[in-house]
């Protein structure tokens, strides 16, 4: 070892004996970056929210206050807003989990070896095209002389036009392939003779699927829910293109934090979906759905 | 499984459905940008590729994609670097702190773009007090594509494990040998589907990029959100779009050639 290539004075060989020095430099820059730049750049952020920006002169006053967080409470637009916000996100992450289910359980479980090559690059190809592409297609589908109009026409039905219907329908539509291939993955990974052994003993397929797979499958979900959880809360392009009037609490985020220049209440609006997103990940965390992604 | 043959019929039925959902807005885009409507009426009044022809003499859309492929290719060489370096610190040892560290770098695509974005541009311009240009775009990216190449990186790490590594350095090869000639050919092609993946990240990010970018920096998706709702513009950005879905299939194409050589451990030992 010590005649070995690794000499005594060059610079590997001295990273070579320790092994600690060489864990140091190599975690050193990107932690410096994520863990110093970025870190405190969230940390200055939330700071911010408990500061107050002078009506007149539009500074921002360093005086500790809770002001930011007592508006968010007291006016009762704001707090439409973070239910609206909310509610879209859970429907957003039902409806794809709805979806994206049986499509994973034929990728995984019936589709040959070709099929389910060729299924995976379908469902992710759509992933790879841009997002602002993908939520400009569902404003034409939506549009008011579009194709959704066009096909629910005749059946007397109105098309929903921009609101958060086409919202739900658009980032669902957006975060879909984030849920159906983790729980693809999932589905791959339970082996067939465990299915086999539920089903000689007794198991019918309902059985199975509820005592067996669902079981199996829940940090998949939950894992692929991360996803379609958090980019919904932090949206505001989507609701912007598709949603009509309607605001997210990124909305609000956005117009305060640039034309009206109330930085520490944007910083405040925008500790909420933080927090729910701590909770969420602490909650998640149990079930091992961190493992998965 | 043991289903049911009409079982095995329905769950076929709605995945095509679903496919068929999936692809039915891409492909309007695709018809529309030549529809001779303006205002994109369904079904297409009729077909005209004068909108393809302005959407290429488009100054504007030109040059935000320049802007988007320089951005893109700065932010995935910062994050291919510091990526493998963290993966392989994670990977190869055991410290305190160490979950911490990897839940770090999920951090910025876990927490809402916005809160990054706002974040990122208080630090810049009230903290640092540097005003916003391409290079603040670079930085804001690289910070949320590390995790891409970090994940695949790590995947490979881990699959392989340290063995051949240690074999290295008990057969004399120094830190920087081992890392030239045994792990980073291990590594190559989750690197390149790891860079693949952040390059896509960032050339389509829109959010964090509204805060970070400089007044003449325009990416491309700034530049299709600023154009979409202008009824003059509105032919040229549905071609752009068009175009980006048409794009889009270079890097499944690419990934797939990937997987194919997915097995990339070291075949030929020099």
């Amino acid at each position: 070892m010590e005649q070995g290539a690794a000499g005594r004075s060059t610079p590997g060989g001295t990273l070579h004996r320790h092994p600690r020095l060489r864990l140091g430099l190599l975690l050193g820059p990107p932690m410096l970056w994520l863990g110093v730049a970025y870190l405190t750049a969230l940390g200055a952020l939330f700071l911010t929210a408990f500061w107050t920006t002078n009506s007149f002169t539009g500074d921002i006053e360093k005086v500790w206050n809770l002001d930011n967080f007592r508006q968010l409470w007291e006016i009762g637009v704001y707090k439409t807003v973070a239910f609206r916000t909310l509610a879209i996100a859970v429907s957003v992450t039902v409806v794809d989990a709805v979806i994206a289910f049986p499509i994973a359980l034929f990728m995984a479980k019936i589709a040959s070896r070709r099929w389910q090559r060729i299924l995976v690059i379908a469902v992710l190809m759509p992933l790879w095209a841009s997002y602002l592409v993908k939520a400009y297609a569902w404003r034409a589908m939506f549009s008011a002389t579009g194709p959704v109009h066009w096909l629910l026409d005749p059946f007397g039905i109105s098309s929903p036009g921009y609101g958060l219907t086409a919202t739900v329908v658009t980032l669902a539509y957006l975060w879909l392939p984030y849920m159906i291939l983790p729980m693809y993955a999932g589905l791959e990974r339970v082996p067939n003779s465990l299915l086999e052994a539920s089903a000689d003993l007794g198991a019918r397929p309902g059985t199975t699927l509820r005592r067996v797979i669902l079981p199996i499958l829940t940090p998949a979900v939950f894992a692929g829910s991360i996803f379609t959880f958090s980019l919904t809360l932090g949206d505001y392009i989507t609701v912007k293109i598709v949603g009509g009037a309607n605001q997210m609490l990124g909305n609000v985020v956005y117009d305060n934090s640039g034309a009206a220049g109330n930085l520490p209440f944007a910083a405040a609006v925008a500790t909420i979906p933080v927090v729910i997103m701590l909770v969420y990940l602490a909650v998640v965390r149990r079930t091992g759905a961190l493992d998965e992604l | 499984m043991t289903l049911s043959r009409n079982a095995r019929l329905l769950l076929a039925a709605v995945t095509g459905l679903v496919l068929l959902v999936i692809y039915l807005p891409l492909g309007l885009v695709l018809v529309n940008s030549f529809n001779t409507s303006t205002s994109f009426t369904w079904p297409p009044s009729g077909f005209t590729t004068k909108w393809w022809d302005a959407a290429w003499h488009s100054a504007g859309a030109r040059d935000a994609l320049a802007l988007s492929l320089e951005v893109a290719a700065f932010a995935t060489v910062i994050s291919l670097v510091l990526g493998t370096m963290a993966a392989l610190a994670l990977q190869r040892y055991r410290f305190f702190g160490r979950d911490a560290v990897s839940l770090l770098i999920i951090l910025p695509i876990a927490l809402p773009g916005i809160v990054t974005g706002i974040a990122l541009q208080n630090a810049f311009t009230k903290i640092l007090g540097i005003s916003l240009s391409f290079w603040t775009i670079v930085i804001a990216h690289a910070t949320f594509c590390i995790v891409t190449v970090f994940n695949n990186a790590v995947a490979r790490l881990r699959r392989v494990g340290g063995n051949l590594e240690e074999a290295s350095m008990d057969l004399g090869a120094g830190t920087f040998t081992t890392f030239r000639l045994v792990t980073f050919p291990m590594l190559r092609s989750a690197l390149l589907a790891g860079g693949l993946l952040s390059f896509a990240l960032s050339f389509d990010e829109i959010i964090v990029t509204t805060f970070t970018a400089g007044a003449g920096s325009q990416t491309l998706p700034l530049w299709i959100f600023e154009n979409m709702f202008r009824p003059n513009q509105a032919p040229v950005v549905n071609v752009v779009a068009a175009a980006l879905i048409v794009l889009s299939i270079v890097p499944i194409w690419l990934a797939q050639r990937l997987s194919v050589d997915d097995e990339g451990l070291p075949t030929a030992a020099p």
